[in-house]
């Protein structure tokens, strides 16, 4: 089953490695990883996607807090929070199809990014069901490079992973 | 204006620190110059992965973190071994490393190596040095980290440019305050409510003690609360020693090569009560088995190892001595004697022959030594057959017993014991190897005469790498591979090429007038001990 982890770290050097090497010594497959900065300069934010039993999720919580920078773990809970990530897809396009694609685009609402005679390039950001949607429907015409963040995600309501 | 080496120099003094084990290079030339304007002892080790067994022996006796220090390079990747044997037993030992220019990091130069991120799995924490400023902050907390929750080791790199840059001053920190590291003390009142409980209404518990109690410091809290509950108590191998072995409580060691007492107690309990223990797989095979048919309570400061191995009915995260106390205050008294008596009705050891001329019979040796040493004696276990032997036949009573239990590393004896020395304040220091284990550390002979370290060394001699050839005997068919270690030196004409007594001894016969003359001589000595080759662990 995926995961998703809202990890608070110290912005210091050397942390995403010792979190990330964490995660490949104990066994856990991460699916995506995100990292940038807070609200607050000194704390940067991990969102891991990562598969595993309730067990794995569990020691993987115990483990990070072990990690001396990292401040707080929290596993957000199915349907409590939102989360999104960034696409970029090159489509292969004869300009027949240019049209098919665009409407593709327009209905999911998926941005035209660039246009070439014999590609277009679009940016999506939804989430990761919804973008492998967008994917799938992109598939038959041939995609030529896809490029994706790993998801970034936050509570619904009121509530921070903080408190 | 004040060198960075200078810093870290009074910081160490600052810490309390007044013996360090190392090596040095050109990479941490800086502090060792500025170790000479110090009153810290330095006490020069033969290859850096000793360094670091040492100040893991200082650190169990003395109860404060080990210092060990090395250079860059092979200097660092030597005591890789060590830091990975401190972190699986959770010991506090706080290693420097030298490195080389921060500026030149990264390209590879001479005696480069990333040390910080070749011990990543291995340490509790570490630091690559940025600023020299940042050294007294870096050193407080290194201490604090080491020592505290679940202490480890902890790593800090030092580039040499580091070391030799001049500052205005500084101040040494009082405190620290590290956002993501509270570690948590007192217990939850409800959960150890709920232990209590528990504890009343079983009617055949049983108290598994560990390495943590050590950690804690709890042994008295242990015992108190074991006698007011009445719970026998059997350990790990890391937990030898947390109560005296003649308590009418003690069932000794659990595990694959623990004793059946120990064994059929726990398969037998009610109520298990995890003090300290992570119950590691040497431990218990099959953990969950046991947690079917049992209620387990454990108590850890690492709710990491809760639930890790075993699952917990009721699990209690804190510092054992804090919980135990809390629970002692808690707990009615209980009344378990016909349980506990029917815990040790179970077989005894079986010690094997007393003499067959031949050989030393390791078994009723160490039994002879155990009765013949101090009350406080210090056994410190190297790892193969002579590590069961000492674990189940070294009694200790007042003493401590110390081995590499998690990482399970040859070679960790005799430098062990030179750190146990130092802190032992005069008690007795008995490191016990194999003919195998004693040839990875044979060279701290020179630590030891150099230094005026006065352990005793004793090397069960049975001319083979007797724990694997016993495992090639039951899995194997019996056909014996890479275990013979015909081209061994004669340890004895060895100690003597370093000036330190020795005698060998084939017969138990010899054997209570050896440990004596060893015993009363004032200084190191090696004590060979003649053992059958076929000779096996159990017991
Ligand atoms: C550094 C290291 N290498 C290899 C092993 C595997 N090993 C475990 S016990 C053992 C044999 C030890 O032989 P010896 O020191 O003579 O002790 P004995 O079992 O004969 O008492 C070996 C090779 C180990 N534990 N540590
Ligand atoms: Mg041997």
């Amino acid at each position: 089953m995926k995961h998703t982890i809202s990890v608070l770290v110290e912005n210091q050097a050397g942390v995403l490695s010792k979190v990330a090497s964490l995660f490949s010594r104990r066994g856990f497959n991460i699916d995506s990883l995100a990292v940038g900065e807070t609200e607050d300069p000194a704390i940067s934010r991990m969102t891991i996607v990562a598969d595993g039993s309730d067990y794995t999720v569990e020691q993987i919580e115990k483990q990070l807090n072990k990690v001396i920078p990292v401040i707080k773990v929290k596993t957000l809970q199915e349907g409590k929070y939102i989360s999104r990530m960034l696409s970029l897809f090159k489509v292969s396009v004869p300009a027949d199809k240019r049209a098919e694609i665009m409407k593709i685009a327009e209905v999911m609402g998926a941005k035209v990014l660039d246009v070439t005679k014999t590609t277009i390039t679009l940016e999506f950001c939804d989430t990761v069901e919804r973008t492998e949607t967008l994917q799938a429907l992109l598939e038959p015409y041939g995609i030529k490079e896809m490029a994706r963040t790993g998801a970034i995600a936050i509570e619904k309501g009121s509530s921070t992973v903080r408190k | 204006m004040i060198s960075g080496a200078r810093i870290m120099v009074e910081c160490l003094e600052a810490e309390g620190v007044n013996v360090i084990f190392g090596y040095p290079g050109a990479a941490i030339c800086p502090f060792y110059d500025a170790l000479l304007d110090s009153s810290i002892r330095h006490i020069l080790v033969r290859q850096e992965q000793n360094a670091g067994h040492a100040a893991n022996g200082y650190a169990r006796i003395s109860g404060r973190p080990g210092v060990c220090v090395v250079t860059s390079g092979p200097g660092a990747t030597n005591l890789v071994t060590a830091v990975a044997s401190a972190y699986m037993d959770s010991i506090p030992i706080v290693a420097i490393t030298g490195q080389v220019q921060s500026e030149l990091i990264g390209r590879d130069v001479f005696q480069e190596a990333d040390i910080t991120g070749a011990c990543e799995p291995f340490t509790k924490h570490s630091y690559l040095v940025k600023r020299t400023e940042d050294l007294p902050r870096i050193i407080k907390e290194a201490f604090y980290i080491a020592s505290t929750g679940r202490p480890g080791p902890v790593l800090i790199d030092v580039p040499v440019d580091i070391q030799t840059n001049e500052i205005k001053g500084y101040k040494y920190p009082e405190a620290v305050d590290i956002i993501g590291y509270k570690p948590s003390l007192k217990g939850n009142g409800l959960q150890i409510k709920r232990a209590c409980e528990a504890i009343t209404a079983a009617k055949r518990p049983v108290i598994c003690a560990g390495g943590g109690v050590f950690s804690s410091k709890a042994e008295h809290a242990l015992l108190d609360f074991a006698r007011k509950a009445d719970i026998p108590v059997v350990n790990t191998l890391m937990g030898i020693g947390v109560i005296p072995s003649d308590d009418r409580l003690c069932l000794g060691m659990l595990g694959t090569h623990g004793v059946k007492m120990a064994n059929e107690a726990i398969q037998g309990a009610d109520l298990l009560l995890l003090c300290g223990a992570r119950v590691g797989d040497r431990s218990m095979a099959s953990p969950n088995q046991v947690a079917k048919r049992t209620k387990i309570i454990h108590i850890d400061v690492d709710p990491a190892e809760i639930g890790k191995n075993m699952q917990a009915n009721i699990p209690i995260v804190g510092d054992l001595c804090s919980v135990l106390s809390q629970m002692y205050e808690r707990i009615e008294p209980l009344e378990h004697s016909e349980w506990i008596e029917k815990c040790r009705s179970r077989s005894q050891l079986d010690m094997g022959e007393e003499d067959e001329g031949k050989y030393i019979n390791p078994k009723r040796f160490m039994r002879l030594l155990s009765e013949t040493a101090a009350d406080d004696a210090i056994l410190v276990a190297d790892v193969g057959q002579n590590q069961i032997w000492s674990a189940n036949c070294f009694k200790i009573r007042n003493g401590r017993f110390l081995t590499s239990g998690g990482m399970g590393t040859m070679g960790y004896s005799v430098p062990a014991s030179v750190g146990a020395w130092t802190a032992a304040d005069g008690r007795q220091v008995i490191a016990v190897c194999g003919d195998g284990s004693f040839q990875m550390q044979m060279m701290e002979l020179g630590t030891i005469r150099q230094h005026g370290i006065k352990n005793k060394i004793i090397v069960m001699n049975n001319t083979k790498l007797g724990m694997v050839r016993e495992l090639q005997d039951k899995n194997y068919g019996g056909r014996h591979s890479g275990v013979d270690l015909s081209g061994s030196p004669d340890f004895n004409l060895l100690a003597q090429a370093y000036g330190i007594p020795h005698a060998r001894i084939d017969s138990m016969g010899e054997a209570r007038s050896a440990i004596n003359q060893m015993l009363s001589t004032d200084g190191p000595f090696l004590l060979e001990c003649i053992v059958s080759p076929a000779e096996g662990s159990f017991v």
